[in-house]
């Protein structure tokens, strides 16, 4: 008789790396997936999962974790109990803390933190310039020695054209991956929403989507003389989207992620000036998120990850202009994106594969997958659970959603890690 | 009591306003209204004064800004603006209203008229004196008077010819 | 009966409401223009005019209106204009309300200053005095007036010239131009229009003469010239005025009937020449004077009781 650590009973095993679709039982032993298939034998516990879906454990490869330096929006902790709680496992923290991650040292001390934390890994994407300042590059060999799995000065761009190619000359020697927020700041300087019709209206400056545009066109210029990897974060205008793709046509190895509220939400969701739905880059219009989705669709866009942002309630409150750019997204990555399932624009694991297996191919994670011998890093959810999200209730130390009041469908049920059920009926389990 | 009644007729209020007119009478008249319904009477009397032989100069009140209900009535909508196209300083002028009840329509416009100068002497002419003072404040010169129960309304009908006072019960 | 709750911007605000406004700002007019310029109106209500943005014109005529009126005025200006500090001008908004003015009269750099407060304040009524580049509601209504006692507004074409893109009065405008039934006409070059303004349903010139013809009213802006021509807005004043001033011959171009408006205060030389500012045509100053009547209405209506807005 068989005997495991942990049996999920009955659920519908979607695993996009074999392309495994089934319903089947799959059982645990050692932190490590044993088996798939009818389990008959003695498991010490069990998951009925019927009805629900088991996927790999979420990875999302842009978050913000605040830790070093602005512990009060968010910590690594607090970011690891958001994480779990919206099925993700695997986690990229931007290196825009105080200090920034532009040294190993304090790339190890994340690692640490995370690891003694345990709920969810993290791995840290390092900073592409000293300080973030678009000047000197970082030591990324050693950076990455100490665990860095790509660099990126995300929040600012690499703005500088010639400090841009070194940089990307320089991380392809070592086939180091680069990921660019793009944004022109002198096109966007001022700026706190897209520039269009909304900001018009409520007399707000904006933020061009050329801004955006421009810098991806040029970008991927450099991408093609250096011959490097190249990677847009937070994707959401329609040129930047038709960019990448006739990029990745011509075989250069640029690709993109998109986040949940640029292909979920418009500007409009701005009137009425309601700083949670600031961000940076802003929430575009209607043809915006087409073309994302369509990006989405077509494999242009190769990942989903939420570019989750915390910001403390009084860096929000204070008028639309000035308040911080960003949104939690951790809590909502989910949910949000399986709109897509139901809008019947992506499968339920061609939607998965974006926040599983395609992230941590691109970064070379252990990670995103359900093969067997694989770490146990998994995500049960019920994809037609209703529920309505009332933001005191997020794990994250930050409340700054705009989906606080809404009615999301489709809720986690379990996250297990490393074999250890640590997130369960909506709690966390330490 | 019914809930509307015809307290005074057509052929008392034109007798009203001839005594009236009879009790104003002298070479010049300074006549001021308060919209709407004194300025009406105001105009009836003017007619008669002048075919008298007066001089009559007419101005017309709005009290609505001098009201002392704002905070529970809200603004008047349809607001009509004070006209007084003579000096009233130094003058006696004769404050005209339709009917007198509580006097806080008098006193409102005792008040607006003082802002726009000091008359020698302001006297009040009302067609019906109604009763049901919370002021003290008296017309000294009063076409028809009539004790009207409270929770009645006392009205001057004049949007057709042969002008009638009606009263009517408003809550019981 | 209308009262309102506050007054944040023409958008707010439907055609009956404007309309009303517009009847009890026409019955004020009168009493600025007696010897004792003043009624008991607002006798016992304490409003605060809460600037951060120099403005001598507006702050004068909304604590003249309040005055007039016999409400207590207060006067705070703050030299605070960038909008870094907005955390700053919550504090300062609540701790003014905790003294429980029944109207707070607010101008702030931040566009939405006003929504923003008023989500945070409870009792006080906030008059929106100009918010950024969003919206100033008690100008275009004075213009209204002003218009509604120089031959009406409905069916007219006011031709709105200048820095639209930072403009107030110009997006108050454009909004009660459809509530209200008059046409706006937008003068300017590309720089100084904010992007898909013509889904205001406006007509958009980059040519001053060819818009013209068929317009009521020429409304010239300020011109802000420093900041503009830093910004590559245009290059030199020399040309904006000959792009985009109001001459002599232009007046005569637009025909007699038409009539010359500025929200102040006037650049002469720039956006509109001396002896066009001075002419028959102008209603600039009448604009100020009606200005007051407006805000008293503004005022009125907001510290009236009976039903909500």
């Amino acid at each position: 008789m068989r005997a495991c650590d942990l049996l999920i009973r009955g659920g519908r095993i979607v695993d996009p790396a074999a392309r495994r679709d089934e319903t089947a039982d799959l059982w645990i032993q050692d932190g490590r997936i044993a088996g798939m298939g009818r389990f008959e034998g003695w498991a010490r516990q069990e998951i009925d999962a019927d009805g629900a879906v088991v996927c790999p454990g979420l990875v999302d490869m842009h978050v913000h974790l605040r830790e070093p330096g602005e512990e009060w929006k968010e910590d690594i902790e607090s970011g690891s109990r958001a994480a779990v709680a919206g099925g993700v496992t695997s986690m990229c923290c931007m290196p825009n803390t105080r200090p920034r991650l532009d040294h190993a040292g304090v790339i190890m001390q994340v690692k640490a933190r995370a690891k003694a934390i345990g709920l969810c890994d993290v791995h840290p994407i390092a900073a592409v310039t000293r300080n973030l300042e678009g000047r000197e590059l970082t030591e990324m060999r050693e950076l990455a020695r100490a665990g860095a799995v790509a660099f990126s000065d995300d929040g600012m761009p690499v703005w500088h054209a010639g400090v841009m190619r070194k940089a990307l000359e320089y991380a392809s020697s070592y086939d180091f991956l680069v990921i660019q927020h793009a944004e022109d700041k002198q096109l966007t300087e001022g700026g706190a929403i897209n520039e269009g019709w909304v900001a018009t209206q409520l007399g707000v400056s904006g933020m061009p989507p050329e801004g955006e545009d421009a810098m991806i066109a040029r970008d991927i210029m450099l991408t093609r003389c250096a011959g490097a990897r190249y990677h847009v974060a937070h994707i959401s205008t329609a040129g930047a989207v038709s960019l990448v793709r006739q990029a990745r046509n011509e075989g250069l190895r640029v690709s993109a992620e998109a986040a949940p509220h640029h292909f979920a939400l418009t500007e409009d969701e701005v009137l009425g000036y309601n700083a949670d739905a600031k961000m940076s880059p802003p929430l575009r219009t209607e043809a915006d998120r087409l073309a994302v989705i369509e990006g989405l669709r077509d494999g242009t866009i190769e990942v989903i990850a939420t570019d989750h942002a915390p910001h403390h309630v009084d860096d929000k409150r204070c008028g639309l202009s000035c308040a911080a750019f960003g949104i939690v997204g951790l809590e909502t990555m989910l949910p949000v994106s399986l709109q897509l399932v139901r809008d019947g624009a992506l499968s339920l694991p061609d939607l998965l594969a974006k926040m599983t297996v395609n992230p941590a191919r691109l970064l070379g994670l252990e990670a995103g997958t359900l093969a067997e011998g694989a770490v146990a890093d998994i995500c049960i959810f019920d994809p037609e659970a209703t529920w309505t999200l009332e933001r005191e209730r997020l794990f994250s130390k930050s409340k700054n959603t705009p989906w606080h009041g809404k009615v999301m469908q489709g809720r986690v049920t379990h996250t297990i890690k490393r074999g250890r059920l640590v997130f369960e009926g909506g709690k966390i389990l330490v | 009591m019914m809930e509307v009644q015809v307290i005074f007729d057509a052929r008392a209020v034109d007798d009203a306003l001839d005594r009236m007119a009879d009790a104003m009478r002298s070479d010049q008249v300074w006549l001021v209204g308060i919209l709407r319904g004194g300025a009406r009477v105001a105009d009836a009397l003017q007619k008669r004064l002048e075919a008298g032989g007066s001089l009559v100069h007419r101005g017309n009140l709005d009290i609505s800004f001098y009201r002392d209900d704002l905070d529970t009535v809200g603004p008047n909508p349809q607001v009509r603006p004070t006209r007084l196209p003579f000096d009233v300083g130094g003058k006696s002028v004769w404050l005209v209203d339709d009917v007198l009840y509580t006097g806080r329509t008098v006193r409102a416009a005792l008040g607006e008229i003082f802002d726009y100068g000091r008359p020698a002497a302001v006297r009040l002419a009302v067609l019906v004196d109604r009763g049901g003072r919370e002021l003290p404040i008296a017309a000294d010169v009063v076409g028809l008077v009539h004790k009207a129960p409270s929770g009645c309304s006392v009205k001057l009908v004049t949007d057709r010819p042969g002008w009638h006072v009606l009263q009517r019960r408003v809550r019981s | 009966m209308i009262a309102l709750r506050h007054l944040f911007g023409i958008a707010e605000l439907d055609a009956e409401q404007i309309r009303y406004l517009l009847q009890l700002g026409a019955s004020f007019v009168g009493l600025s223009r007696r010897s004792i310029r003043k009624a008991p109106t607002l006798r016992g209500k304490t409003i605060i005019n809460l600037f951060f943005e120099s403005s001598t014109r507006t702050r004068t005529s909304f604590e003249i209106a309040g005055k007039r009126l016999s409400a207590d005025v207060i006067n705070i200006s703050s030299s605070t204009s960038a909008t870094k500090k907005g955390e700053s001008l919550l504090d300062t908004a609540l701790t003014l309300a905790a003294m429980r003015p029944h109207v707070l009269v607010i101008r702030h750099a931040l566009p939405g200053c006003c929504h923003f407060l008023a989500e945070h304040l409870r009792e006080t009524s906030i008059v929106n005095a100009g918010d950024g580049a969003h919206e100033h509601p008690t100008q275009a209504l004075t213009d209204l007036l002003t218009l509604q006692e120089h031959g009406g507004f409905v069916g007219k074409t006011i031709t709105i010239v200048g820095d639209i893109a930072h403009s107030r009065v110009a997006r108050s405008h454009l909004l009660a131009a459809r509530k209200m039934g008059y046409r706006v006409r937008l003068v300017a070059p590309k720089t100084l229009l904010p992007r898909r303004v013509e889904q205001f349903g406006c007509e958009v010139y980059h040519d001053f003469d060819e818009a013209i013809p068929g317009s009521d009213v020429l409304y010239m802006l300020r011109i802000q010239t420093e900041r503009l021509t830093s910004n590559c807005s245009f290059p030199s004043l020399r040309e904006y005025h000959e792009a985009y001033g109001l001459n002599g011959r232009r007046l005569a171009a637009a025909g007699e009937q038409c009539l010359v408006m500025h929200p102040g205060p006037m650049n002469r030389g720039v956006e509109i020449a001396s002896d066009v500012a001075d002419s028959a045509a102008s209603r600039i100053l009448d604009q100020v004077e009606h200005g007051v009547a407006m805000r008293m209405a503004v005022l009125t209506a907001l510290c009236g009781g009976g039903e909500e807005a």
